[in-house]
């Protein structure tokens, strides 16, 4: 320490360095077979905080009116220097941090991290699922062109199922009864303000219960170490697994430039209120499992079956019991994959079934 | 010199940390490229229509869009609303502070309410604190339409 430069120490004098490098020195992560699982929540906070930046700079140029959105966009990419870039790094990344969500929960789930003492953890994990969902249902309507407004439409058109207060959830989404410049300027509001407020709070709980309960190791690989089979081993949090996590980074960061280089994400028509849905028109990719199911289902069956399956999700914790005694649960670990195995497919199908 | 070997360990470390402030460089340079605006397509204006002839009575201004900015047209005491001579058109920013400047008919100047900046009708400073005088706009008349533009007039 003796080699600690001024500022260093003007700082220690203050808050206390030294206490903090021996914290980061201390902090673990364990590592075994699984731990490879533990890089994804790394990846979605650094996914949320590319959006988090390429968003501020979207806002610099965006303006949130029926009348001026579509031209601003388009103005972000065709005029403004590396517009084009920065836009489409922000639609990349978004999908790629939704689908590093859904890994960093069926991660989590199949290895019962929710299990007692990290019920907290998982049911504000599950919440910012949701929230990540609702920032891209706002964000896809924000470039008001002809395929969001429809989507919009429909998403939205869900709300009136809403028992006894639907038409005034409705109309509190759209801003009117039906899908007008008001649902977008609403629509950024939600989407610039009210869900980033909700997701740092929520991020800041979630991350502090992460760092006091430290991460949890699957049931199978207690259950080795309990028997001797095997040792329980760690690594340093910094710098080994920061190091770690940077790699992955890294390479996420490199995709996405690659994509937003070589498919700059596209525009699309004005939304024009005047024009019919084109054939086979489909919401982003990770509503599609629920937008193909209610092609099977009745209407309400379907919406009411997700709202009670996303309740039951949020408090997976209070029912699995045997995990929370640290047992393994077959049943859980097979409804988890079925769970995957039921979206991914029903993805599929609403891709390539032709004409439904 | 020859002899001198870098450590492999510092050598690794230069690599390391030229690899990261390239990358770091790639970063920032599109973000600060972006978060200045191109030119405004309004700030190439070189000629707008400022009125119609009849518009203004002698001794008369009145404020019109030049581009993005205010410009002001002015009717001179005494002039023929039908010449183009008796016009006189300015930007009107102010030179001090970038107020929007009016036409005092009761002393037949350009005004600055801000800070009491006089400006005559040939656009020059008379009293105040501007340090310039008003850029002066051409003034032309097709038909009934007065239009202004800004090559030197």
């Amino acid at each position: 320490m003796a080699e600690k430069n001024a500022l260093y120490k003007w700082f220690d004098e203050r808050v206390d360095l030294v206490n903090l490098e021996k914290f980061l020195r201390h902090k673990t992560v364990p590592y075994h077979r699984h731990s490879l699982w533990y890089y994804v929540g790394g990846m979605c906070l650094y996914l949320f905080i590319v959006q988090v930046i390429t968003g501020i700079l979207l806002l610099l140029y965006y303006k949130p009116t029926a009348e001026a959105a579509y031209e601003s966009v388009q103005y972000i990419m065709t005029e403004v220097p590396f517009g084009w870039l920065i836009r489409s790094i922000h639609s990349y990344a978004a999908n790629l941090f939704i689908g590093f969500v859904f890994l960093h929960m069926f991660s989590v789930f199949l290895m019962k991290g929710y299990r007692k003492p990290r019920e907290i953890t998982w049911i504000t994990g599950a919440l910012l699922l949701f929230l990540a969902m609702g920032f891209g249902f706002s964000g896809y309507l924000l470039p008001w062109n002809q395929l969001a407004y429809l989507a919009t439409n429909v998403g939205t058109n869900f709300a009136v199922m809403v028992p006894f207060v639907g038409k005034w959830v409705l109309e509190f989404l759209r801003g009117g009864t039906e899908v007008t410049g008001a649902t977008l300027t609403r629509f950024f509001g939600f989407h610039v303000a009210v869900l980033p407020g909700i997701a740092t709070a929520l991020l800041g709980a979630h991350l502090l219960f992460v760092q006091r309960q430290g991460m949890s190791v699957p049931i199978s690989i207690e259950k080795e170490i309990n028997a001797g089979k095997a040792k329980r081993l760690e690594i340093p949090f910094f710098p080994n697994f920061l190091y770690r996590d940077v790699v992955g980074w890294s390479l996420a960061f490199g995709l996405i430039i690659l994509l937003s280089s070589l498919f700059p994400w596209e525009l699309g028509e004005k939304a024009d209120i005047l024009k019919p849905a084109p054939p086979h028109v489909k919401p982003e990719w990770f509503f599609v499992f629920m937008y193909q199911t209610l092609k099977y289902v009745p209407k309400a069956v379907g919406v009411f079956g997700f709202a009670i399956a996303g309740g039951i999700w949020v408090l997976l914790p209070f029912f699995d019991s045997k995990s929370n005694r640290g047992e393994f649960n077959r049943l859980y670990t097979i409804i988890g994959i079925a769970a995957v195995v039921y979206m991914v497919v029903f993805t599929i199908i609403g891709y390539v079934a032709p004409g439904e | 010199m020859a002899d001198e070997k870098i450590p492999r360990r510092d050598a690794i470390n230069y690599l390391l940390g030229a690899g990261i402030g390239a990358l770091g460089a790639a970063t920032l340079y599109p973000i600060a490229r972006y978060i200045i605006p191109p030119p405004a397509s309004g700030s190439g204006t070189s000629s707008v229509s400022a009125g119609k002839v009849g518009e203004l009575k002698p001794n008369e201004g009145k404020i019109f869009k030049f581009g993005n900015a205010p410009g002001i047209l002015i009717l001179k005491p005494g002039g023929d609303p039908a010449s183009a001579l008796s016009y006189a058109a300015f930007t009107a920013v102010c030179t001090h502070l970038n107020c929007t400047v009016q036409y005092r008919t009761d002393i037949k100047e350009i005004w600055c309410a801000c800070h009491n900046g006089h400006f005559d009708l040939n656009g020059k400073v008379i009293s105040g604190p501007p340090p310039e005088a008003l850029r002066e706009f051409r003034v032309a008349i097709k038909g009934d339409e007065i239009f202004v533009s800004s090559e030197e007039a």
